[in-house]
């Protein structure tokens, strides 16, 4: 394959960098092997990953309980918006491999097209990740947190989730916040969470249908469910602290390790892929101009076109290890 | 310039007319990959959701049957057909998309063979080590629940 973009005058020339015994050009070669390098960091993270979840195996979060939600509907979709996600990425994958096999025969326009379409995906993609995150935050039922670091969660009689706010009632609160503007004008304090621990004590007191269920995974694989008597005793004796959400000290959904590695992998990912945008679209602005149709080959976009597809195979990864396993 | 692309895929099962043809036949077959492991992990089928082997026990010979049956002693057989699944999706993405079926048999060498190498050793040292502390908050007196 003649891949060269430019002559050097050292064609040839062995000890003159002229000789391709690989066949590729230099530009591509270096992208394959930072794309290995990349992969080991990758790698690196999802072992970290692997190494947290062995250590907590009995008690990891279970995925399927943590990502249930798709944008504008309601109820439990376990599954679905990730496995979109991904197809997204897979899609916006063949619109790039099109353009370069677009490219291979000089037709700009069709590069143009399939470059655009291509960036279009990888928005969708950067976007619904953010979605994801801020579903993440923000929250859905609320838990309480053990003085050993442990979650606790409400669910009923049938095992189903119950929200703080649903058993909960808010009482007037004598603790003020602390702001700037009342206190030390040079520290901060996080917001205080919307109930006390003697509030939802006293809430599953008057609920005798609500019981609290640990984080300990049964031999049915399911977490395990308290009786009522174990349950008031736990939240009376142990609870320490209202979750509602996740943050990188503390997050409703389990151990805490759980959604600093969500924020650090999905984020560097997302990263990944936000970088591979914008330089797609430094490349789509250079097709538009005819940069390579004068330089005489599209390889610039077979170099980017291998880092896009490079991000692609990081989230195939990063699906399986975070959503299925 | 010639651009010669190898057509064939699933070791010359299926034959492509164009490069074209062949990526949507590549998506095709990601797509239905992804579909299945979505349609495993929402439904949990209860037959997989078991080891089929339990640990031999007793002697050298038990563990080495250990090590070798290890993925499917110690793993859920729906987490190892995920990561099989993972696997076979990582490898149609680099082989058709990335093209690396067709560069020259040192450069797919030497990407490949490195980063399993290392990935692999990455693997072994990290899960063996969380396991090990695993096993030390179980059975080394660390109270955890309070």
């Amino acid at each position: 394959m003649d891949t060269t973009v430019a002559n050097t005058g050292t064609e040839g020339k062995t000890w003159g960098g002229g000789n391709q015994p690989l066949k590729a050009s230099y530009g591509k070669m270096m992208m394959w092997f930072f794309i290995v390098s990349d992969a080991l960091t990758f790698s690196g993270f999802l072992a970290a990953y692997g190494f947290s979840r062995f250590k907590f195996i009995g008690s990891w979060p279970i995925a399927d309980e943590v990502f249930t939600h798709v944008p504008f509907f309601h109820g439990n979709y376990p599954m679905i918006y990730v496995a979109f996600m991904t197809f997204i990425l897979i899609m916006s994958s063949v619109t790039m491999v099109l353009a370069v096999d677009a490219g291979h025969h000089m037709n700009k326009a069709k590069v143009t097209l399939y470059m655009f379409l291509t960036i279009i995906g990888g928005l969708i993609f950067v976007g619904s990740q953010a979605w994801e995150w801020g579903t993440f935050i923000k929250g859905d039922y609320g838990a309480v947190q053990t003085n050993g670091g442990n979650i606790l969660q409400f669910v009923d009689k049938e095992g189903h989730r119950v929200a703080l706010r649903d058993f909960v009632v808010a009482e007037e609160k004598v603790r003020a916040e602390h702001e700037r503007k009342n206190g030390l004008w040079f520290v901060e304090e996080a917001t205080l969470p919307a109930y006390t621990i003697d509030e939802v004590y006293k809430g599953l007191e008057s609920h005798p249908d609500v019981l609290v269920r640990t984080q300990i995974i049964n031999d049915e694989g399911e977490k395990t469910v308290l009786t009522r008597e174990e349950s008031l005793n736990q939240i009376k004796n142990n609870g320490k602290l209202v979750v509602e959400g996740a943050n990188l000290h503390v997050n409703e959904y389990g151990t805490s390790l759980f959604a600093d590695f969500f924020f650090f992998i999905t984020g560097f990912h997302g990263f990944h892929v936000f970088s591979g945008v914008v330089i797609n679209i430094i490349i789509f602005f250079n097709v538009i101009l005819g940069t390579y149709e004068r330089r005489g080959s599209y390889e610039m976009v077979e170099k980017v076109g291998l880092y896009w597809h490079f991000v692609d195979l990081v989230w195939v990864f990063v699906f399986t290890f975070f959503y299925l396993v | 310039m010639a651009h010669e692309h190898k057509l064939a895929i699933f070791r010359g099962t299926v034959k492509f007319k164009s490069n074209t043809q062949k990526i949507w036949g590549v998506l095709i077959f990601l797509t239905i990959v992804t579909a299945i492991e979505v349609i495993l992990g929402i439904y949990k089928p209860e037959f997989f959701m078991h080891t089929w082997m339990t640990p031999f026990e007793g002697g050298f010979m038990a563990t080495l049957g250990n090590i070798l049956f290890s993925p499917i002693i110690y793993m859920k057989p729906l987490n190892l057909i995920f990561i099989v699944l993972t696997i076979v999706k990582a490898y149609y993405i680099t082989w058709d998309f990335m093209h690396m079926r067709d560069e020259t048999k040192a450069l797919r060498r030497m990407v490949v063979w490195t980063g399993v190498f290392l990935i692999c050793y990455l693997i072994f040292i990290l899960l063996q080590e969380g396991g090990y502390i695993e096993s030390v908050y179980t059975n080394g007196y660390v109270k955890r629940d309070f």
